[in-house]
This record gives C-alpha cells, structure tokens and sequence, in this order.
C-alpha cells in the first residue's frame, strides 16, 4: 500500500466521531458496540477475509477490523498442484501477511472456539474475548475425515489431502518423488459440491506430467465420486488424450467415474469404493467436506443437510443469522468455490457495506465474476471464466447471454495468464 | 492512490464538520473496476502477462470492451467478461481507470 498508515491513523483519531455521526445518523439498522465505527471481526486471512479486510478498510476507513488467522503465512491452494509435479517450490505459493497485518486494526494469531450470535461476541483458544458489529466467516472448508472408514489421526499422518495447501502438500510432493517409477498414484475427488471444482482433474494431468518425465512407466488412478468429471471435462479429457495417452492401452491415467472412496487402510495402503479395493503406492484422498467448522459455531450452515451456507448475494449475510456474513469456500452458491470468486465477492461484501455504513441500501444487482485457470503441462493451461449479475425475476445470480465459457483448446498463451493472474490476485487479495 | 486519496478526503471532510455526500464517490464504478483487479492487478497494474488497465484512455477501454464482445479483438477470457456488462458500465469503468496514474 502506498498509503501512509501513521498518517491515516492520525487524520482518523481525530476524524472519527465526526465521520460516525455524519455517515452513520442516516442509518438505524447499523447497530453498533457502544456507538462508534462498526466493530468487525474477520476470522481466517484466506482470500475471502484477506481481501475483504484489505478493501472494507480501503473503502471505508473508519471501520475496526480484528482479523483472527492461526496461519503464520498465507499458502496459495491455486497453483499448488505445480508443487506436486515439481515444476514449483512450496516458497513460489507462500506470501507474508505482513501488509494485510498493517490494514487491520487488531491481529490476532490464534483460532476461533465458540461464537455467541445473540451477544455477538467471538471466543478464541487463547481466552481472549472479541465483540463484533459485524462477524465475517472466511474460514473455507472443513474436511470430514470421518466419512472415509479408517481415515484417522493415524492414517492422517501418511495419507494426505492436500486439498488445504501447505504442509500437506509439501508431504505429498515427498511421497510422489520417492515413489520408485512403475509405482501407482491413487487419487479421489470428492462429490460436487467441492473446493475448486477442476482442481482434482488439473492434479491428474501435473502428477502425470511429472511422472511423464522422471517415472513413466507409472499411472494414476482417480477415484471420482462423482458420475463424471465435474469441470471443464472437454478440455481435461483432450489434455489427458493429447499428453497422457488417456484412451489407450498406454495411458498413465486411469479414470473411475461413481468411485467414492469409502475407506483407506495405510498399512496395506488400500482405498475400498462401493466396487472394489484399490492398492495405491502413494494415496492421496480428499473426503467430503463442509464449510468450516467456525460456520458450525455461528450456526450458519442452513443448505445442504447443514454443510454449507445460504447468503444473501448483496452482503453476503448469512440468510439465518443476522450480522454473519460468509465468504468464500463455505458458501453454497451457483459459483464455483475458486480464489477469484472468494477474492471478488469478498469486495461485493465489503461494497455492500461500505454502502449500510454510509446510510444507503446497499446495491441491489450485484455482479460477480469468475476467472479460473488449470494448467494442463508445464507449458500450457485453459481456463473457464463467468460473469453473473443479479436476475430480479428468478432471484438469482446469473450470467448474461455469452458470459460463461471455457477455453476453445489449452495454450502456452493462457499458461503466461495463469502465471500472471496468481500475482495479481495474491497481490491484490494481500496488498503486496 | 486515487481512491485512498479520496477516502482520507472523506475524512478531512468529517474534521471540518460537513458531511460526505454520496456523489463524492462513484461507488459502484469502484465496485465493478475491483472485480477486475484479481486477473489484472489492483487499481488496474498489472504484473506479468495480463495487460494493465490503470491510465488507459477512457475510449480505447469502452472500444476494447465492445470488441472483446462482438468477437472482432480475439480474446482467451475477455469475450466472457466483456459480455457481462452494459456499455454504461463500460463508461463507468473506463473512466475509473483512465483516473489512475499507470
């Protein structure tokens, strides 16, 4: 940020009553702790709460933001899966959090264990008390380790996920690169909806691709629990075809749609389906998942036999809980669950009220918009892209007449966007 | 940074004891030019590959964004993106960042 923060922080102490009573007397829904700017409370610093908290202090400057992230650093899920393949390094998907702990008002390094919505009051392990205007819940997933017979704490410890980015990554990588070549990788995609719908389809191409050049006579298995491949499926099928020999007695890629992992065994490294087991060298299961578990405290997970949460499109409220609001993964929406969206309507969130605080209505047609790459090799990527705008008749956001598409084929042109998307989002979602 | 320009105006204006008006920002042109900023840079600069949008002159961008749309300037993402907004957005917009030193 260019801005000086020290001068900012004096114009504002002495600016502040001030600014309270001209943008807020207008306004008698803004309830706020003891009459002052809004009080906000932001847990998890992912790109949901990193951006909102970087573009609500942006847009309006007056609001106290306490942001409540347990991570030291912030670690990139998009792009990750080049990590797994080698063609990255764990340091190449991590980014300080230094500039966004500048923005907010209150840092707090620790993880939330109880909220209390009708005292409006956040709890943390640490024992420290936190009271809020406004509660954002950017906390992503929460994986349910108990849908998968035999995924515990022990089996946590060598079959991994890594579908959080960061050490369960770093672990995978390991595995892949000791796997000796003619070994077999094991992989699962979860039932939609998911985290980052083409992420398990893009992980098969990378993990073949690296196998492709340093153990070529190995394969990888994807166990689908879904009846087909969830996302962008022309473009992943003609990647597999054109780089993995997919349709031949040579592919690298075995694909099983309708094969949902229902347990692992990590002494036999065995993943059982409804149909058969299956022996990997390396497995790699992602579970169902949810939305956070911090969803669960604030009581907001409505959808979905309580998984996931409705919101309201223009504030991204929780359509039960009032003065919650969600972003990101743990929203149940019609948008994909990707960083774009996170980061864009984290801004739609903060849009919406930046307008309350200010004493008008926030806007009433939202628009939204999303931009998703997958790399295919180390040189080429396609990418799916959506903008949705708010439909009055169906009560729904959606895309106008050729707003929504995919790639015509993959090119070393959209892989040179990729690469430039992921710091221009990293940068702007963290204000580096 | 214009628009942090702008929010510490908001705030001179509080100290003097006049009141911000609504028309002192064009919120939802502010709104729409973020939705870009996660591909093209925050406030339009751009790192990398992806072209900057910060400075550009206020027509080129409405012509550009017209292209993208009828499909006569080739594009990867844009045709998609650009079909997503009215011309009046387009205005709103490129006005937003031809405001922006590149």
């Amino acid at each position: 940020m260019s801005f000086d923060r020290r001068d900012f922080l004096k114009a504002s102490a002495g600016a502040a009553g001030a600014v309270s009573l001209g943008t807020l007397s207008g306004c008698a829904s803004t309830a706020t702790v003891g009459g002052a700017m809004p009080k906000i409370v932001v847990v998890g610093a992912g790109f949901g709460g990193a951006t909102f908290t970087r573009y609500m202090k942006l847009w309006t400057p007056g609001v106290e933001i306490t942001v409540i992230e347990p991570n030291a650093q912030f670690v990139s899920c998009p792009t990750s899966n080049e990590v797994l393949a080698g063609l990255s390094q764990m340091q190449d998907i991590t980014r300080p959090y230094d500039n966004i702990k500048k923005i907010a008002d209150r840092w707090v390094a620790d993880t939330v264990v109880a909220i209390d919505p009708d005292k409006r009051t956040v709890k943390t392990a640490g024992g420290q008390t936190f009271a809020y205007d406004r509660l954002i819940l950017a906390g992503g997933i929460e994986i349910l380790f108990d849908k998968v017979e035999g995924y515990d704490a022990e089996a946590q410890k060598t079959v991994m996920h890594a579908w959080k980015a960061g050490p369960q990554t770093a672990t995978l990588r390991k595995q892949l690169e000791a796997m000796p070549d003619g070994g077999v990788f094991v992989m699962s995609v979860p039932r939609a909806p998911y985290r980052c719908p083409p992420g398990p389809y893009e992980r098969a191409c990378l993990v073949s691709f690296y196998f492709k050049q340093a153990k070529p006579r190995s394969k990888v298995i994807v166990l689908d629990g879904n009846e087909d491949i969830a996302s962008k499926k022309g473009l992943f099928l003609a990647a597999w075809k054109k780089h993995y020999g997919y349709g031949t007695d040579k592919s690298m890629i075995d694909y099983r749609p309708n094969n949902m992992p229902r347990s692992v065994n990590a002494r036999t490294m065995m993943v059982g389906t409804e149909f058969d087991d299956v022996k990997g060298d390396v497995i790699n299961v992602v579970p169902p998942m949810r939305a956070a578990e911090i969803c669960g405290m604030a009581g907001v997970r409505d959808a979905s036999n309580g998984t996931w949460c409705t919101i309201d499109f223009t504030t991204f409220e929780s359509k039960v809980v009032p003065n919650v609001h969600v972003l990101g993964d743990s929203t149940l929406t019609n948008f994909p669950k990707s960083g774009s969206v996170a980061n864009n309507t984290a801004k739609m969130c903060a849009y919406g009220l930046s307008e309350i605080f200010a004493g008008r209505q926030p806007d009433p047609a939202p628009v939204v918009t999303n931009t998703c790459y997958s790399a295919s090799t180390n040189s080429t990527a396609f990418h799916v892209a959506t903008v949705y705008r708010w439909d009055a008749k169906t009560k729904s956001m959606v895309p106008p007449k050729n707003a929504n598409g995919v790639s015509k084929e993959e090119s070393e042109l959209e892989l040179a966007y990729m690469r430039s998307w992921k710091e221009n989002v990293l940068n702007d979602t963290l204000a580096l | 940074m214009e628009t942090k320009k702008l929010a510490l105006g908001l705030l001179v204006a509080g100290m003097l004891g006049t009141v911000a008006t609504a028309q002192a920002v064009d919120t939802r042109a502010r709104f729409m030019a973020a939705n870009c900023s996660y591909c093209h840079g925050t406030d339009g600069r751009s790192s990398g590959a992806i072209p900057s949008l910060a400075g550009l002159d206020a027509k080129y961008f409405v012509d550009q964004m017209k292209a993208f749309r009828d499909g006569s300037r080739p594009a990867t993402v844009m045709g998609k993106h650009a079909s997503g907004y009215t011309d009046a957005e387009y205005e709103a917009m490129a006005k937003y960042f031809a405001a922006i030193k590149p």
